[in-house]
């Protein structure tokens, strides 16, 4: 059992092979991971009686001769932000250490009706907010591929259980990229789908117009077969789309021949690193597929970062007053009076990078600044997901670099917060817009750390995306 | 109290002040489930049952609008003669609160769903128009329980069973000059609320409660005064004190040169006045926002109507058909409009009886002097609409004297029991016969020679008397018309 390569129709081919059942499969991928596991801090929890029980459900499945489902036997890690019932789930922060939820999220639900069996909760910056993963309570994860670097963030403990092997799947969040920088620092592929394709129910709010949960895989096809059991309408969130779900997978392995793909010359400025140049190699490689590339523009990119923080953290604000001490958070102990505790329980309880969200949405939405920042960022944002509805009237995906650089050190930019946003700027904008969009391994640099390069498709076109970056997979493997 | 009110500043000083008063009312809507998920809105269930994940703010969790509490706050707003708007908006109000279990309320802020909307009221014979300014939803918090446990002194308790319990909050223009307005107001609005049933406006069970704004003018004057928020007002009493309080209060700091200042009060229901809460620059800074985890409310034109063909003639409306079919009086007809319950009950007694004046009188008089007296409520009333009807029909045809009908009805307020059923089995209908009545007749007037004599004689006056030994000899059965007129004619 190759445990570190599986995919998941290697799965499926030992399971009817009866190579292994399910159950050995989880108690020996449970094994391997506990094992790996302190070489990236990836999880922080592992739920083996969950995973077990769910293996032994697929193993009576199979002996009773029916589907186990399209994830049937394969194991999957869960970031700690999207709630599982039952198992600890603690996003990451000091206010959640001993949380465990009555409930699940609804694709965790949707995830273990499809078969798939989770091994555990994964590392992640405190309430998904870093670019990094150093903003967890319970320590940094290390990124599998280089251990002295960052596995990128917030879905950094998802990024490297996919790359180290531990998990043949994981699902993880982004807001501003949280999936597609981890992913591509990762060398995995990790899919933002449209808003609303995955239901956000038992997804911890950080910005609830921003958030999407999404898959990570180490193939394409796997990311898109994740996405097709997650995705759909869900009565618990009014957010989620009814638009149908397309057999992602059976639209793959088509010809590619003809796709207009544009190039947003923004997104190319002053991009001339190591980085640059495996972009533009992969670019080469789609020329090469028969892809038509086309110069386009997306001219409001410059006020992306402006527009996404002031957002995010405004919603964020909002959304992480809750953790107040009240009930099921940590309580600061010696808090003589109301304010006191809520002062204590949130001072002690968030890390510097929540802090610092929580001030400045608390501040673009104080009375007489919402409209200068709030109001202005919403019509920013509408600006944002214009050009990217101009310029999908001309092209059938956009192609760019998902960040500046690759996997960084660790504590190499944990004192320059205003840097580390910075470098979100490829990947907000698809957030902000709403639009699918993934990062797909687009070779390494010269020191060994993957690149990845990002594909973004028009609103609930996933499959033209998942098509593009399967013909890229296969053209570069 | 009033001299409170006097002390603060005399009748005469108040008299030269104009009182600028708006209210918020807010109401909770009678439907069975909470507006953001699917727990029961019951009454008296054990602390911190009534609650999910999404009413207890549980991290993950996302609010679901309940199509139930639109469309009983879509009534109400049309009961106040709002306009829907066909796209509206939640926003979340920030603030923490122990009972508060999200940190945040979600409410409507710059697109509520309705807005410029009315109602009529009458004081004192004269009816004036108060502007409903807009009409929004919100979810309820949660209840802090300071005190009653062992540990009160050291610990608040919270049940968060109200929490997420369907709001409508009704803002009116300032347009009230008097408490009396006020109290005529929110009356009106507990009214026009019920009969839609959008709401029971149970006062006692906090289902309806208003904030007061209150500001004084000089009489002649336009600039309107610094104004004041009274907080939380859950009756009738209340409100009026607490503005006529909230008045005085006013008028003496002017009086003494002092300046109101912008500021949330309480009023203290034990000493009956006001006390300053938090003052403008305490305020909370709500840091309103739109709710992005709900999409935009749109109520289509066809939504709309929907909701408006299933309402009920309104209180205004039935008031007026009352007077106008009826011949009610405007009194009779406010009172019998006060509920829907009422109303129903005297249309269909009135329908029943084939007298809807008399009717009328029959359920303000000894239907509701019954109940007051046994602590009923319409609804419970022991004799049904059609059961007072007939009774009302059986007086009407003659059957039955009124005197019969009054000794009659306290028997069917007792058991319920139809009119008719009691008369056939104590044998009282009423003999209006003449073949019946002949015998009884003959036997009073051989029994009575003098009394004979003496009407023959000319002392017509005697008739009296001869009437009431023929009611007597009949148990009170005999019709009495008939009774004077077969004596006349044997006497004659």
């Amino acid at each position: 059992m190759e445990i570190p390569t599986l995919t998941i129709d290697a799965v499926k081919e030992g399971l009817r092979a009866r190579r292994f059942s399910a159950t050995e499969l989880a108690s020996e991928a449970l094994k391997f991971a506990r094992a790996e596991n302190p070489k990236t801090n990836a999880y922080l929890t592992f739920c083996d009686e969950r995973a077990l029980s769910a293996a032994a459900a697929v193993d009576a499945k199979l002996a009773r001769g029916e589907d186990p489902g399209p994830l049937g036997g394969v194991p999957v890690a869960v970031k700690d932000v999207i709630l599982t019932r039952g198992v600890r789930t603690t996003c990451g922060s000091k206010l959640l250490a001993d949380y465990v939820p009555p409930y699940d999220a609804t694709a965790v639900i949707r995830l273990e009706q499809a078969g798939g069996i989770i091994l555990g909760k994964t590392n992640c910056d405190e309430f998904a907010m870093g670019s990094s993963n150093e903003n967890s309570a319970f320590g940094p994860v290390r990124n599998p591929v280089a251990p002295h670097r960052v596995p990128g963030g917030s879905s950094g403990g998802s990024a490297a259980a996919v790359a180290q092997g531990t998990a043949v799947v994981s699902l993880g969040s982004d807001t501003g990229g949280s999936i597609r920088q981890p992913a591509s620092f990762c060398g995995v592929a990790g899919v933002t789908p449209t808003y609303g394709r995955v239901s956000r129910y038992g997804l911890t709010a950080f910005a609830s117009s921003l958030d999407h949960i999404g898959p990570f895989a180490r193939t394409v096809k796997d990311s898109a077969t994740l996405l097709r059991v997650i995705a759909g309408r869900d009565e618990m969130d009014s957010t989620s789309a009814a638009a149908p779900v397309p057999d992602y997978e059976a639209l793959l392995d088509r010809n590619v021949r003809g796709v207009k793909i544009g190039l947003p010359r923004e997104y190319f400025k002053g991009l001339a690193s190591e980085t640059g140049d495996l972009i533009a190699s992969g670019i080469e490689t789609l020329k090469r597929l028969g892809c038509e590339i086309r110069d386009i523009s997306l001219p409001s990119t410059d006020y992306a970062i402006a527009c996404y923080y002031i957002i995010c953290t405004a919603e964020a604000s909002s959304n992480l007053a809750r953790y107040d001490g009240v009930r099921y958070t940590f309580r600061s102990p010696n808090s003589p009076s109301l304010g006191a505790m809520y002062r204590n329980t949130r001072g002690e309880g968030f890390g510097t990078e929540c802090k610092r969200r929580i001030m400045l949405g608390t501040y673009v939405l104080s009375a007489g600044y919402y409209d200068a920042y709030y109001l202005k960022a919403q019509k920013v944002r509408g600006l944002i997901a214009r050009d990217f509805t101009n310029a999908f009237a001309e092209v059938d995906a956009i192609v760019a670099p998902v960040s500046p650089f690759p996997a960084f050190k660790l504590g190499e930019k944990v004192d320059d917060p205003l840097e580390m946003y910075l470098s979100d700027i490829y990947t907000i904008t698809g957030d902000l817009a709403g639009i699918p969009c993934m990062s797909v391994p687009c070779g390494k640099t010269a020191g060994g750390l993957p690149v990845g390069m990002q594909i973004l498709a028009n609103h609930f076109d996933e499959a033209r995306m998942f098509r593009l970056a399967d013909a890229f997979e296969k053209e570069t493997n | 109290m009033s001299s409170t009110f006097a002390e603060l500043a005399p009748p005469e000083i108040v008299a030269r002040y104009e009182p600028v008063i708006g209210l918020e009312v807010h109401a909770q809507l009678a439907t069975a489930t909470k507006i953001f998920c699917s727990c029961p809105t019951s009454f008296g269930a054990p602390p911190n049952t009534n609650v999910c994940p999404v009413c207890l703010g549980l991290p993950g969790a996302l609010p679901v609008l309940s199509r139930q509490a639109v469309e009983h706050a879509v009534a109400a707003a049309l009961a106040l003669n709002c306009t829907i708007r066909s796209r509206s908006q939640f926003a979340r109000k920030n603030y923490f609160y122990p009972d508060l279990p999200k940190g945040y309320q979600i409410s409507q802020y710059d697109q509520p769903f309705s807005e410029h909307g009315w109602l009529d009221i009458s004081v004192d014979g004269a009816t004036k128009r108060i502007g409903v300014t807009r009409v929004h939803m919100e979810d309820d918090a949660g209840k802090s329980v300071h005190d009653g446990f062992k540990d009160s002194d050291e610990y608040t308790y919270v049940d968060l069973n109200r929490c997420g319990t369907p709001l409508i909050e009704i803002v009116s223009e300032p347009d009230m000059r008097s408490s009396d307005e006020a109290v005529a107001y929110m009356t009106e609005v507990k009214q026009v609320l019920q009969f839609v049933e959008a709401s029971t406006c149970d006062m006692e069970k906090g289902h309806l409660r208003c904030d007061a704004n209150v500001s004084v003018r000089l009489k002649g004057t336009e600039k309107l005064g610094t104004r004041a928020e009274v907080k939380n007002l859950n009756s009738f009493r209340f409100v009026k004190a607490a503005i006529e309080y909230e008045i005085a209060r006013q008028v003496a700091i002017l009086e003494g040169g002092g300046k109101i200042h912008q500021e949330t009060r309480l009023y203290n229901v034990a000493s009956g006045v006001t006390v300053g809460m938090r003052s403008k620059e305490d305020a909370h800074d709500y840091r309103y926002f739109p709710e992005p985890d709900l999409v935009p409310l749109r109520i289509g034109d066809a939504w709309r109507e929907r909701v408006r063909a299933r309402m009920p003639e309104l209180p205004s409306a039935k008031r007026a058909r009352f007077a106008g079919s009826y011949g009610l009086r405007e009194y009779d007809a406010q009172a019998l409009t006060a509920t829907r319950a009422m109303s129903d009950y005297f249309e269909k007694a009135a329908a029943v009886s084939g007298d809807p004046r008399a009717a009328a009188n029959w359920v303000m008089g000894d239907l509701l002097g019954a109940l007051n007296a046994a602590g009923k409520d319409i609804a419970e009333s022991p004799v049904s609409a059609e059961r007072l009807g007939e009774l009302v029909a059986l007086v009407r045809t003659g059957a039955l004297s009124g005197k019969l009908a009054k000794d009659i009805f306290p028997r069917m307020i007792e058991t319920g029991e139809a009119a008719s059923a009691i008369m056939d089995r104590e044998g009282l209908r009423q003999i209006s016969d003449s073949g019946a009545l002949d015998k009884i007749l003959d036997d009073v007037l051989a029994a009575n020679p003098k009394q004979v004599e003496q009407y023959r004689s000319g002392k017509t006056a005697v008739l009296g008397f001869l009437v009431g030994q023929v009611m007597k000899a009949s148990r009170g059965q005999a019709n009495p018309g008939s009774v004077n007129d077969m004596l006349k004619e044997k006497l004659g």
